[in-house]
């Protein structure tokens, strides 16, 4: 946990104008999305501007990490391996477990070699989504070294269930104590779900401040509007 | 590398860029921008070298690129361009 | 030759005058008289009621050659204009002189006029873009347009510089002998104050109304004894068009961010303090910017003297909050806007004479602190441009701008940085409204810039966490992301005169080339 990840600014991977604004909120982390912000037609696409996005703006001033799409997909893997060829601060991995982590784990120390970065340079953020995931955290966050994050996704986890999240959120406080503590005593970064309704400051502060109790170090944000909030809070 | 139809990437939104790549029967790399009078006037040249240098980095050779331009920077332009070359050549 | 700011202008420009260049925001003042007027004295027992706009013309004498003046506080919804220049027209006059307040889409059978003939000049503080300004950026004026601000054209009005033969004031309440307001009726627009001084000062006066009220038709904006005659017709506008749903703080994330940044830095340079006076736009980002003023003085128990300006609903909201003692509402926004004027007696009314007037006693924008402004360009000595866009197409038009940028004491321009692929800051703005001299700060979502002028502002700033930066290092930052545009070339042909608030020439709109 060196560096500050209260803020977790999410963006599709194929819209320019976001692409260009994301650094102007002061954000910690900007995620460019390949996946679920990505229509199945548009995945080339996406990636291809990602890619020439990273190369061009200026995003010295925010730590860079990017989703790709699972990696048991033809998708995923050319994502893995063009975008891991430009350097991003961290990817984001869907669907995670351990195979899968350690499969990534492989394939980036492979191509940190033949691009010449550091090794372990590019690490990684595994999601926690489903049930087995929660259930072997400790096994995925100990997968390998590359690990200094997860991000909770309560959406995911509802879909699986049948359900759909309260604005409250108390459905929530297991997972969210499990998550925090695990990642806690591993030294990692706990990245809290979306607050899904971007007019709610109030309800958006009072979800972070909920989270950070249980132990979170940061959140994503949906929009630029809740950054502010976020950096505050999880300070 | 010559490709073998017409292919299209990107969308006609704010600050995006819709291109279309189709084989040249003439020959040779032909561009047609679209865009606002203002832009046109300001950068039309540089977006026309743009689209011609990723052309030329990706060896494509005679093709049409129609470039329909809502205000992308030139870092869009490429990734839209160099999108639908691949998906011709697929 | 060029002026100060090194804009080239012609010494004579045909169809204008012989220009009288600008000499800086502040070098015009002085002992001023104002223009004497002709009237005809009405008797007891003349009646004014006329049947048509048709026997108007009549009655005032109409020739070609005269000037027509029209005002603009039914926008987008005004009937009047394009009903008396529809007679105008029909009945063959010619060289016509159109002074409006502000042209609009609707206004469109003006470009048909031009083409004729018919309409030779257009005088105007707002024009918003559409056919008649494309028109007239191509060409098809006979003369040039004159570009006047909200202070400026009263200005001209009263000294004689623009003498107005007929005015026609399209009155949303009047009764039959000419007392006129605009609070009650069908097409309720508020405050009339951009009639005032035609009212005062035209030759012959013509309200046009489609609600005539009992006489005397009280409360009473512009009084019987300047109106010569009143005219009623089906209807004067279009309500849906005149104010178009409720005016709201912006959603956009970044034009948020560069409302937050605009406010900080308001607060950081101690002007949110009792007593201050505020004025903003009407778009979404410049209501934000109120709204976050709103939450400071909200945090420091503040209480402002007054707001002025164009009045929107939020600014309503924020009297009756009792942040401010008073409003002075130069043109009503909306319907909330229209219904605080016509209730509260601390909404006040400023006539464009006592809004911006360089040459009274003292215009209300001598007494305004904090000025929110907009800018389509801008260039690296902060002069402003908000009459044409880069390409030099008409697409604006001074408003209030240069008026509030001389009065205020500090003047904010909040834009983003680029609009779409174009940049806001160049070397060299197409246009010039408002010199730099006047404009303080830029305030976009990638960085702030002080005008060095302001030596103050900078020390007072210089511990901020604010991202303050020059004005050429944005510019750099700007050129990054667009790449450095390539200059547009114009002809020699002026199409449009843009005049300082003094009178003077700040600049000159020319043809571009094709």
């Amino acid at each position: 946990m060196k560096r500050l990840r209260r803020s977790l600014l999410i963006i599709s991977g194929n819209n320019p104008k976001h692409i260009q604004d994301a650094p102007v909120f002061d954000p910690d982390v900007v995620i460019f999305d390949l996946e679920e912000r990505v229509a199945a037609p548009d995945k080339d696409s996406a990636r291809n501007l990602v890619r020439e996005a990273l190369s061009f703006l200026d995003y010295s001033q925010v730590e860079v990490m990017v989703r790709v799409n699972p990696l048991d997909t033809e998708e995923g893997q050319k994502d893995l391996d063009r975008i891991a060829r430009v350097k991003p601060g961290a990817l984001i991995i869907p669907k995670a477990n351990e195979q899968v982590i350690k499969q990534a784990e492989g394939l980036l120390t492979k191509i940190e070699k033949e691009e010449g970065f550091p090794e372990g340079s590019i690490e990684i953020i595994p999601i926690l989504e489903t049930a087995s995931g929660i259930e072997n955290i400790n096994q995925l966050i100990s997968s390998s070294p590359r690990v200094t994050g997860l991000w909770f996704n309560g959406e995911g986890l509802m879909a699986e269930f049948g359900t759909q999240r309260t604005k409250e959120g108390a459905e929530l406080y297991y997972v969210r104590g499990r998550v925090g503590i695990a990642c806690r005593a591993a030294g990692i970064d706990a990245i809290d779900t979306i607050f899904s309704d971007g007019n709610d400051y109030e309800g958006l502060a009072n979800d972070a401040s909920a989270a950070r109790r249980l132990g979170f170090t940061g959140k994503l944000a949906l929009d630029g509007r809740q950054v502010d909030t976020l950096n505050t809070i999880f300070q | 590398m010559k490709i073998s139809k017409t292919a299209q990437a990107g969308a006609l939104e704010s600050n995006d860029v819709l291109v279309t790549v189709a084989p040249n029967e003439k020959g040779g790399v032909q561009v047609q921008l679209e865009t606002k009078r203002v832009i046109l006037k300001q950068f039309g040249k540089q977006i026309e070298q743009v689209v011609k240098d990723q052309v030329a980095e990706m060896g494509a050779e005679d093709v049409t690129v129609k470039v329909q331009d809502k205000g992308a920077l030139n870092y869009t332009i490429r990734a839209r361009v160099q999108t639908a070359l691949e998906r011709a050549l697929v | 030759m060029k002026n100060i700011l090194g804009r080239e202008i012609p010494d004579y420009i045909e169809g204008y005058g012989e220009v009288k260049p600008f000499m800086g925001a502040f070098a015009n003042y002085g002992e001023r008289a104002k223009a004497s007027v002709t009237l005809r004295s009405v008797k007891p027992g003349e009646k004014k009621l006329l049947a048509s706009i048709e026997e108007a013309l009549d009655k005032v004498g109409l020739k070609d050659g005269m000037t027509l003046s029209f005002h603009h506080h039914l926008r987008n919804g005004d009937y009047v204009l394009n009903q008396v220049m529809a007679v105008v027209a029909q009945r063959g006059y010619k060289d016509i002189h159109v002074a409006a307040t502000g042209i609009f889409p609707i206004h469109e059978p003006l470009v048909d006029y031009m083409k004729k003939g018919i309409v030779t000049k257009i005088s105007v503080n707002y024009i918003s873009p559409g056919p008649v300004a494309k028109a007239i950026s191509q060409g098809l004026l006979r003369h040039p347009a004159v570009f006047m601000s909200h202070g400026g054209r009263p200005r001209a009005i009263e000294s004689g510089d623009l003498h107005v033969d007929v005015a026609f004031i399209a009155a949303p309440t009047a009764d039959a002998y000419g007392n006129v307001n605009g609070v009650g009726g069908p097409a309720a627009c508020g405050t009339l104050s951009y009639a005032v001084a035609d009212a005062f000062f035209a030759d012959k006066v013509v309200a046009v109304t489609d609600h005539l009220a009992p006489y005397p038709a009280c409360p009473i904006e512009i009084t019987q004894d300047f109106v010569d005659y009143v005219v009623q017709v089906d209807s004067i506008g279009d309500a849906n068009g005149i104010v178009s749903g409720t005016l709201t703080v912006t959603k956009d994330p970044v034009g948020l961010r560069i409302a937050k940044m605009a406010a900080q830095l308001i607060n950081e340079a101690g002007y949110i303090q009792n007593e201050m006076s505020f004025q903003t736009g009407a778009g979404g980002t410049s209501l934000a910017v109120a709204a976050e003023v709103r939450k400071y003085m909200q945090e420091k128990n503040v209480v402002g003297s007054f707001a002025a300006g164009g009045i929107t609903g939020y600014i309503v909201d924020m009297l009756n909050e009792g942040l401010f003692r008073n409003l002075f509402d130069v043109q009503c926004f909306d319907l909330k806007a229209v219904a605080s004027y016509r209730e509260n007696p601390r909404h006040q009314a400023m006539s464009g004479s006592l809004y911006g007037n360089p040459h009274d006693k003292g215009a209300i924008v001598n007494n305004l602190d904090v000025m929110i402004l907009g800018a389509t360009e801008i260039d690296t000595d902060f002069n402003v441009n908000v009459v044409t866009g880069s390409d030099g197409v008409i697409m604006g038009a001074s408003g209030g701008h240069n008026d509030t940028a001389a009065g205020s004491k500090i003047a904010i321009i909040v834009t983003s940085l680029t609009k779409g692929r174009l940049p806001v800051i160049k070397d060299r703005v197409t246009t010039v409204t408002t010199p730099g001299e006047t404009i303080d700060v830029l305030v976009t979502e990638r960085g702030i810039a002080i005008n060095p002028r302001r030596k103050d502002l900078l020390e007072k700033l210089k511990d901020s966490d604010l991202p303050i930066i020059t004005i050429e290092e944005l510019k750099k930052i700007s050129e990054s992301l667009t790449g450095v545009p390539e200059t547009i070339e114009f002809t020699d042909r002026v199409v449009a005169v843009v005049e300082y608030r003094d009178g003077t020439v700040i600049d000159v709109v020319r043809q571009a080339k094709e």
